[in-house]
């Protein structure tokens, strides 16, 4: 549905993105994950036909955005960062004039209005200015004008930004719901989203795609062992050591509390067993035992960090921690 | 409804909720209103002068004394008022970042600088329109010749379209309104005070290609009662001028 070969965007001197390749199939979800300034809204705004690639192709059902962009412009719903709204009119009246910019007529609008306002519970506030509505409701306006005309392709530029934990669940339900009958793209740097709605991640850091695949396997191509957190009730002193002494336990650390401890093992084996029949046989008090995956988050920095020693963009991928605080607060 | 239509209807809702219009509108009427008062009142005063002198009826010519006056004087009048009406058109949608939803929507930049641009023309016509109140009025005093009044009117709206598609296209290269309403102010009065040179170095080749490029002689001709093919043609073209360039400083605006 979407192909993206090679794109290059050059703002003078500065590469926004460099030679970005991957694709995504018909009802497919594929989350875009990187800091900020990576180069996620360059690449939405050259799929969305707002501005041309440097290099490369890139093409929409078929139809290449450089060549074709009003075929491509009407089977893509767009949810640019700040919700394109406007502030003096009505919730309806606002979603009657997207419809009609994209030439739906009687109807045939507004049963699609219906639907709209439907799938975003927009509902309550369907004749209120928009200019007096909440943050998150403008979102969720956004959004009902992305899925207004029922695209094929939808791309989402951080959709849950500004709503509040209840409305996040909704939305992610709503992408996930998508899914199937839409190839949806969107970008985010809250990466349990990106856990919870994608089948597919694709990681970009200084311009440059750095990891491509699905949270679960990226995690797992990441991990170098098998981590195990076991909780004690009464540890003795050397409870670290003794642990060690268990056959293909590599490593053991002190945990958060005093009696929770990390075990490594070699990848690929699972030493839960032995782990639990050694404290039970010591007579420790088993509290708790599980295996750690390792989360996005961890992937994430760990590929975003692995890029400071290999390529100029050190400053961009340092700042990290300091932008996702900015987000957060 | 058209693409087109919609975003008429949507910038005249945009200009009729926001006070902007009722503000510029009034204070338009409000200047024409009192020019014509002063006018009609200057043309009183000749005319009792020209009695007393000659004696007997003096004929009160309105065409010359009011309406080819007030008309020449709608000239400054509409280079103050049009900046402010066209001055949101596209440093709003930029401000409030609604530009790259109207980029990303399947219509051409034709048709949004087509829409807006007709959307500002038909505010304008609609106070144009109601300005006409005031032949109306005279009428029932005096007699007069229509058609200067008809010509009159036809050369303020043709001035009052090349003054919004300079306006529009002063929009599209800002996204600050104030910056933009200036850059108009700024355009039409180069384009205005050049006719003084064109004057000062007559009618040399230079002079007169100065001249025509400014609207002064030719907005004057039609106030007169003059139609001159001469004057349509550049009117028209320098509108169709202008929205073309609007249109490249859009297109261009995606390249940034």
């Amino acid at each position: 549905m979407i192909d993206v070969q090679n794109i290059t965007k050059r703002y003078g001197n500065l590469t926004a993105i460099d030679r970005v390749t991957f694709s995504v199939a018909k009802g497919e979800v594929l989350a875009f994950l990187g800091p900020n300034g990576a180069g996620k809204t360059t690449t939405m705004r050259i799929l969305t036909c707002f501005m041309p690639a440097t290099e490369g192709t890139a093409k929409v059902a078929g139809f290449d955005c450089a060549d074709q962009p009003l075929e491509v412009k009407r089977r893509i719903g767009y949810l640019p960062e700040t919700p394109p709204v406007y502030q003096e009119f009505t919730v309806s009246e606002y979603l009657t004039f997207v419809g009609r910019l994209r030439g739906m007529v009687g109807k045939n609008l507004s049963t699609a209005l219906d639907q709209s306002i439907e799938k975003l519970a927009l509902g309550s506030v369907r004749h209120r200015l928009i200019g007096n509505l909440s943050r998150g409701y403008r979102q969720r306006v956004g959004l009902a004008q992305a899925v207004l005309h029922d695209p094929p392709v939808l791309i989402l530029d951080e959709p849950t930004v500004g709503l509040d934990p209840k409305q996040i669940i909704e939305i992610r339900d709503l992408i996930k719901s998508l899914a199937g009958s839409h190839s949806v793209i969107l970008s985010t740097h809250i990466l349990p989203e990106a856990t919870a709605v994608c089948q597919r991640v694709v990681i970009i850091s200084g311009g440059r795609i750095v990891a491509e695949d699905t949270p679960d396997q990226l995690s797992a191509r990441l991990r170098h062992s098998e981590k195990i957190s076991v909780t004690i009730k009464t540890p003795p002193d050397n409870c670290l050591t003794k642990l060690q002494s268990i056959a293909g336990i590599l490593n053991v650390f002190q945990g958060q509390s005093a009696g929770t401890f990390l075990l490594e093992c070699a990848l690929g084996q699972d030493k839960r067993d032995e782990v639990a029949r050694f404290v039970i046989a010591n007579q420790w008090g088993l509290l708790e035992l599980r295996t750690i995956s390792m989360t996005l988050e961890d992937v994430f920095l760990q590929l975003t960090r692995h890029e400071e020693g290999m390529t100029p963009q050190v400053e961009q991928v340092s700042e990290l921690p300091q932008a996702t605080q900015e987000t957060a607060s | 409804m058209t693409p087109v239509q919609a975003i008429i209807a949507k910038e005249l809702r945009g200009y009729f909720v926001s006070p902007v219009v009722y503000v510029v509108g009034a204070i338009f009427l409000l200047i024409f209103g009192f020019l014509s008062y002063l006018y009609v009142v200057y043309a009183g005063y000749q005319a009792i002068q020209i009695m007393q002198m000659q004696g007997g009826q003096a004929q009160l010519n309105l065409n010359d004394l009011v309406f080819r006056n007030l008309f020449a004087s709608m000239r400054f009048v509409l280079l103050i008022i049009l900046p402010i009406l066209t001055m949101r058109l596209f440093a709003e949608e930029r401000k409030l970042r609604t530009f790259e939803f109207l980029m990303t929507s399947p219509i051409g930049i034709n048709e949004i600088v087509a829409g807006k641009f007709v959307s500002v023309f038909l505010v304008f016509l609609s106070l144009l329109g109601l300005t006409g109140l005031v032949p109306t009025v005279l009428m029932l005093f005096s007699d007069f010749d229509w058609n200067p009044i008809w010509t009159g009117y036809l050369g303020m709206t043709l001035l009052g379209a090349l003054f919004i598609s300079v306006g529009l296209l002063a929009s599209a290269i800002t996204e600050n309104q104030i910056v933009a309403a200036f850059l108009s102010f700024g355009m039409l009065l180069l384009i205005w005070l050049i006719s003084g040179l064109g004057a000062l170095l007559g009618d040399t080749t230079l002079g007169q290609i100065i001249s025509y490029v400014s609207f002064m002689d030719h907005y004057d001709r039609l106030v007169r009662g003059l139609i001159d093919t001469k004057d349509l043609v550049y009117f028209f073209s320098s509108l169709a001028f202008m929205l073309f360039l609007t249109h490249r400083v859009v297109e261009s605006s995606r390249w940034k």
